[in-house]
């Protein structure tokens, strides 16, 4: 579904991302770790439009989306989440989540002015479908406050209604679990793993937190420097060691050797 | 006193319809035009141009009726708008209003010295008003009053339709967070460019409103200061996203501005004839105290609308 072949990217001096090469096969939920630094934001970065690669290309659905713009890979039905949360802070919650639906009526200023009736029938159903997320997401009460009001943790899950409210083929998570009360990360967790199951969406997700990585993804991409160490299932990752040398240091032992 | 009071109404009007279309540009999308002024004059030349008199001076004569000259201001506003929007809406911020304001400047050089086109500094005279003919020439300012008026309400409802839609509500996601919108599957550039060109245009009639008032075009009357930044004051004073608020807005600054007139009656001679600072100094005054104790404009506490 999405392949990334020989991305290369550098700020400056720095090689964020070094010849990164993989795949993320359709309908799995894919997990990507690594250290900080490892490049896995770069990454994503890159895969959405948000950053030119320097070199290598990118395949999603058979399409080379390299170096289209972020609006055109988002129509393509590739969506992602932000490690730090952002969200129109000035707009009430619902408008944040109003925002989003593709091809809107209303987003044409003639139709403003002369189809004032279709426009208002499209906004009631994408109302709708917004007051059922933000009641999924314990956040209904909340829904014409502004949006930078809202603490961390509603943040990403505001985040997470973002995408709910568009057919997609694909996700990428930036640390969806961040933040979020435990009682409702599980629930967010398993209505990701529902939409997947069900709908056949593909995720991609960075986490930090190893028991959501474990629970959720199958296979698991480790990354360090900017390349691609191993893939494989969450116990072949867990048991790697090159993935525990990655995350705690090299052994001294093997110093120098 | 009546007539000065109704004057003052009437270019108070043709402000705020300025103001109302640099609050679409600025207070909703955060395109920071400092060339309204540009804009303004294309507006007003373009309609003195096709509905004055036949000429020997300069180009035009074509005599066509106002209401030609408004559609024409429009739309040479507006096209130009696209044209200066491929290059410029690729800078961000303050370099958007750098250029713009070299662009007005520009502009300004052109009409001042193309007198085929515009007769230079001596500027275009007889434009015409429209319905001057079919009354009183002393209670025109009515009839004109009328007109602007309905023009500033008309722009003020199409405004107002326009940001409550989805496409205003992309237009102020771009103004909060571009790269966040563009990631929504929004296409910047594209709504940047409308809202850059509906706005433009909007400052067109301005223009053209301005001229079948006066019945007289120069280049004088569009320096940066009184075509630009005092329309950047009015909305600023009134409230930046706020549309009601930046019509109040043009209004007292308006007020203020042809309000120190007064003051020369009552001052020392030598203060009199610097009265032109001093009023600059009150708009500055005011400014201050706005943004000190209202930072969302007069109007604040509503809601944007």
């Amino acid at each position: 579904m999405l392949k990334v072949n020989k991305i290369n990217k550098h700020f400056g001096g720095v090689q964020a991302i070094c010849d990164c090469t993989l795949e993320v096969e359709k309908g799995t939920i894919t997990g990507l770790i690594g250290p900080n630094g490892a490049g896995k934001t770069t990454l994503f970065n890159v895969i959405t439009g948000f950053y030119k690669p320097g070199s290598g290309q990118i395949h999603f659905n058979d399409e080379d989306i390299t170096g289209l713009q972020p609006y055109q890979i988002f129509r393509r039905g590739l969506f992602r989440t932000f490690q730090i949360t952002r969200e129109y802070k000035e707009m009430s919650v619902l408008e944040n989540l109003l925002l989003i639906p593709k091809g809107q009526v209303g987003e044409r200023l003639w139709n403003v002015w002369f189809k004032a009736k279709t426009i208002a029938e499209q906004e009631q159903e994408n109302l709708d479908k917004a007051q059922e997320i933000l009641e999924f997401l314990e956040m209904k009460s909340k829904k014409d406050m502004p949006a930078k009001h809202l603490p961390g943790g509603e943040k990403k899950l505001l985040e997470l209604g973002r995408m709910m409210m568009v057919d997609l083929d694909m996700v990428l998570l930036d640390e969806p679990g961040a933040g979020i009360p435990p009682i409702l990360q599980n629930k967010v967790l398993d209505y990701i793993k529902k939409m997947s199951r069900e709908r056949g969406l593909t995720l991609f997700v960075v986490e930090h937190d190893m028991n959501v990585i474990m629970n959720l993804c199958d296979p698991i991409i480790v990354m360090t420097d900017g390349s691609v160490l191993t893939q494989g299932s969450p116990e072949e990752v867990r048991s790697d060691k090159r993935v525990i040398q990655a995350y705690l240091g090299q052994n001294p032992s093997e110093h120098h050797t | 006193m009546i007539s000065y009071f109704v004057s003052f109404l009437i270019i108070g009007s043709i402000y705020a319809i300025a103001a109302l279309a640099l609050n679409l540009q600025w207070g909703f999308t955060g395109l920071m035009n400092f060339g309204i002024g540009a804009f303004y004059m294309l507006g007003a030349y373009t309609s003195a141009i096709l509905t004055s008199g036949p000429t020997t001076e300069h180009i035009g004569g074509f005599g066509l009726p106002v209401v030609a000259g408004f559609i024409g201001a429009a739309l040479v506003s507006g096209g130009v708008a696209f044209l200066i929007g491929f290059p410029a809406l690729r800078l961000r911020g303050g370099t958007f209003a750098i250029a713009l304001l070299a662009i007005h400047e520009t502009l300004l050089l052109v009409v001042r010295n193309e007198s085929w086109l515009t007769n230079g500094v001596w500027g275009i005279r007889g434009i015409p008003r429209p319905f001057f003919e079919v009354v009183n020439p002393k209670h025109y300012g009515y009839i004109y009053l009328i007109i602007v008026g309905g023009l500033l309400l008309l722009i003020y409802l199409a405004i107002a339709k326009a940001v409550r839609s989805p496409w205003g509500r992309i237009l102020r996601g771009i103004g909060e967070d571009e790269d966040l919108t563009s990631m929504s599957g929004k296409n910047c550039w594209s709504y940047k460019m409308q809202s850059f060109i509906f706005g433009s245009m909007i400052m067109g009639i301005a223009g053209a409103a301005y001229v079948h008032y006066t019945g007289f075009v120069s280049p004088q009357v569009f320096n940066p200061l009184m075509s630009t930044f005092i329309v950047w004051l009015m909305v600023m004073v009134g409230g930046t996203g706020n549309n009601r608020g930046v019509i109040a807005g043009a209004f007292l600054v308006w007020a203020i501005w042809v309000g120190s007139d007064f003051l020369t009656d009552f001052v020392p001679a030598a203060v009199a004839t610097r009265i032109g600072f001093i009023r600059m100094l009150f708009v500055g005054i005011i400014l201050g105290i706005t943004v000190l104790t209202r930072p969302q404009g007069i109007l604040s506490g509503e809601k944007r609308n």
